[in-house]
């Protein structure tokens, strides 16, 4: 049976102030994949999750991209999220004055407004919170503190792959979320990311490291250099990365 | 904590409301109301205080200030652009025909509590459910009184401020004017002079007074202004939390609204007083909306006196208003929390002093402004130390928040320190909802309205969570109200 094709982008273009950012992105991911994107800093791999999430700072220029079937370049950001597109931020922000049990409970009443659900009462809102945080050994106590504020760095990225278990999103762009973390803190993002993978979901992993993906094992590893996909393999590219880096590709790329 | 932080956001229920785009509370009720021509002189006060039917004391009280006002102009110093008013056009009497007291709930004029019931207060239920005792006061005259037996049997007078000039006159000519003197300033001469009635209240000694105290103003005859008087006295040792919200219904001409509030805190006593301010702030252009000139101060007269003011103001085209306490007894302590939103075309500007006189006296200022479309916000504050005051302590916190760029905020801090053992703080911040922020709550799914909404009551939480339980919601409610279209 064909799976179910969660993501199609093709010959993709997008700019920030004028710049090119992405030349021509063509990437496929079907429901149950995990793809990895790797590249050298400057590639436009955030960039990329950010146009999907649908960052008003970036301008569309050309090319496609459906997800689950549907155009979402002219939707509102708020409604990819509702559509369940998650994105995990590589610098999360701070929201001074806001729980994160508020702010968490307001994503996931609207997202559940948006598909025509009764809102989560207080009671089971909490038992919902309790148990998710408890995937990635999150203090149920920062719930209490302001959004991300005060967060240590290892905190903040825990954060967000909690509020990914609390909203399971049918497509997560976890952008660099090993990024900062100690060999403990990606364990347990890892081990959190892991758990919440499954057949009916896709997860894009945005990374720099190889080490991320000894714990979440990826189905395609892709390489993004000047704002375009120039090779795509399986797992053993990712070992073969750590070991040469990226100028065997580069040259190979730029020879053609 | 965390339950009782989802309950009230349960009720605040912010999403709900931000699909209202007019002014929520913009309705007239149509009551029999007894008016009195335009215009202000001798007769007209003397014609007040007859219908009210006032003691000659009384009378030559409001007949002094009056005298007083005629040599006095209307003050201009303030951050705000003030249309010429004309004090010859104004009705300076109203009250509803339908006036008597009613023993009970079924007695009151159905329209009345139809009235009531869309300004989301039902009496009945706040008697009811929440143990509040509310002087309803609808215009200008006091309707409605409850939980008076209660109240009695522990000595607390609550009652109207005619009322009190009736059966209470030694109290009220002992303490009215006491702290803020007709000769305060313009709007408390023309206030004393003209004031219709109000709320009065006293704590005897030692007496913690067992419910909050609140009353709820309307403006609603036609060209009514509002002049409240308000006086309330806690006397040694005692406590009592005083509620004032207040709406009004949208009316095309300006409304003006000059109200005192006097408070005397006795040796050892503690008087809370809250504010909810939502009158009629104009149109999206700028038309219309309430002139609200307010002058309200409490003095910590005695010992280890406490005042605190609390006020969240999201109403008025124009605010001119410094709540402020007088530290006069030794170890008193004052405190001012305030938030003031504008919007659209409002002006604001606002503020408190804190008058160190006594030893060992400290005072705590928190003031957020929100500044949103094209107003104007400004913050004016006083701490004043006198040479007596010896370690005297003010800490104050001025933030302003700044949503759109057409907006303005302004920061007016002024200090006078003449004891060199006092410790005075200042710390000011502004910031703006930044797009990365809105950015966050958009791709987890909340749209940018409610994002705003969220950011600005968590902006103000400090100042919300200082009000009663049932007011923090309806504050809540308010800002995220009076924030619709400021953004997108």
């Amino acid at each position: 049976m064909q799976k179910e094709i969660i993501l199609n982008v093709e010959d993709l273009r997008a700019s920030v102030e004028g710049k090119e950012i992405l030349q021509g992105i063509n990437f496929k991911v079907a429901a149950g994949e995990v793809h990895a994107i790797m590249g050298p800093n400057g590639s436009g791999k955030s960039t990329f999750a950010s146009v999907l999430a649908g960052n008003p700072k970036y301008d569309h220029i050309s090319g496609k991209a459906e997800y689950m079937g549907k155009d979402i370049l002219d939707m509102s950001i708020e409604d990819r999220a509702r559509e369940g597109l998650f994105l995990g931020f590589q610098y999360p922000v701070e929201i001074p004055g806001v729980s994160m049990s508020n702010f968490m409970r307001l994503a996931v009443n609207e997202q559940r407004k948006y598909r025509g659900e009764e809102p989560l009462t207080a009671a089971q809102f909490l038992k919902l919170m309790r148990e998710r945080a408890a995937v990635v050994e999150l203090d149920a106590k920062l719930m209490n503190r302001a959004v991300n504020s005060g967060f240590s760095g290892g905190e903040k990225k825990r954060n967000e792959i909690f509020q990914m278990a609390m909203l399971q999103p049918k497509l997560a762009l976890l952008d660099e979320t090993d990024s900062g973390l100690d060999i403990d803190a990606l364990r347990i993002v890892a081990t959190g990311v892991n758990n919440l993978r499954s057949e009916e979901n896709g997860i894009v992993l945005i990374t720099h490291y190889q080490r991320l993906l000894d714990y979440i094992v990826p189905d395609y590893v892709h390489v993004l250099y000047k704002g375009r996909i120039i090779y795509s393999g399986d797992k053993e590219l990712s070992l073969k990365l750590e070991k040469e880096g990226y100028d065997w590709l580069i040259k190979e790329y730029e020879s053609k | 904590m965390q339950d009782i932080e989802f309950v009230m956001a349960d009720k605040n229920n912010i999403i709900n409301e931000l699909t209202e785009n007019e002014y929520k509370y913009g309705f007239t009720t149509d009551i029999d109301t007894d008016i009195i021509p335009k215009g202000l002189n001798e007769s007209i006060i003397r014609l007040i205080s007859e219908k009210k039917e006032e003691p000659e004391w009384m009378l030559e009280y409001r007949l002094k200030a009056f005298e007083y006002w005629k040599t006095l102009k209307m003050p201009d110093w303030a951050h705000l652009n003030i249309p010429p008013i004309d004090y010859q056009d104004i009705i300076y009497y109203a009250a509803p025909r339908t006036a008597p007291k009613y023993k009970s709930m079924d007695e009151v004029d159905p329209q009345l509590k139809e009235t009531f019931d869309k300004l989301g207060i039902p009496l009945e239920e706040q008697m009811r459910l929440s143990g509040v005792a509310v002087d309803a006061v609808m215009d200008s005259i006091s309707v409605k009184t409850t939980f008076q037996d209660t109240l009695a049997e522990k000595g607390i007078v609550f009652c109207s401020m005619s009322e009190a000039i009736k059966n209470h006159p030694e109290l009220v000519r002992k303490y009215l004017g006491s702290v803020v003197p007709y000769t305060d300033n313009f709007y408390a001469a023309l206030n004393t002079a003209v004031f219709s009635d109000g709320s009065f209240c006293y704590i005897p000694k030692g007496v913690r007074c067992p419910m909050e105290l609140s009353t709820y103003f309307r403006i609603n005859a036609a060209g009514t202004g509002q002049f409240e008087r308000t006086l309330i006295v806690a006397d040694e040792g005692a406590y009592v939390s005083y509620l004032e919200g207040c709406t009004a219904p949208m009316r095309d001409e300006n409304q003006l609204h000059a109200a005192v509030v006097e408070i005397v805190v006795m040796k050892d006593a503690e008087v809370k007083y809250s504010t909810v301010q939502n009158w009629y702030p104009g149109d999206k252009e700028g038309r219309g909306g309430v002139y609200n000139f307010v002058t309200k101060r409490g003095i910590c007269k005695g010992d280890n006196a406490r005042l605190s003011w609390t006020q969240v103001e999201t109403g008025s085209a124009i605010t001119w208003k410094y709540p402020s306490c007088v530290l006069a007894g030794d170890n008193s302590f004052g405190e001012f929390y305030s938030v003031a939103l504008t919007n659209n075309f409002q002006q604001a500007d606002t503020g408190t002093k804190m008058i160190h006189l006594g030893r060992n006296t400290r005072s705590r200022i928190v003031s957020k402004g929100i500044s949103a479309g094209r107003s104007q916000n400004s913050y004016r504050g006083l701490v004043r130390v006198a040479a007596k005051a010896e370690n005297a302590r003010n800490y104050s916190q001025c933030d302003s928040l700044l949503i759109g760029d057409k907006c303005g905020a302004h920061t007016f801090p002024y200090m006078d320190v003449k004891n060199t053992s006092a410790i005075v703080e200042h710390e000011a911040t502004t910031s703006k909802i930044s797009d990365d922020q809105l950015m966050y709550c958009n791709q987890r799914g909340i749209s940018t309205e409610d994002a705003v909404g969220l950011i600005v009551n968590g902006y103000a939480k400090e100042v919300l969570n200082k009000l009663p339980m049932e007011f923090a919601v309806e504050a809540q409610r308010l800002l995220s109200i009076s924030l619709e279209g400021s953004v997108g």
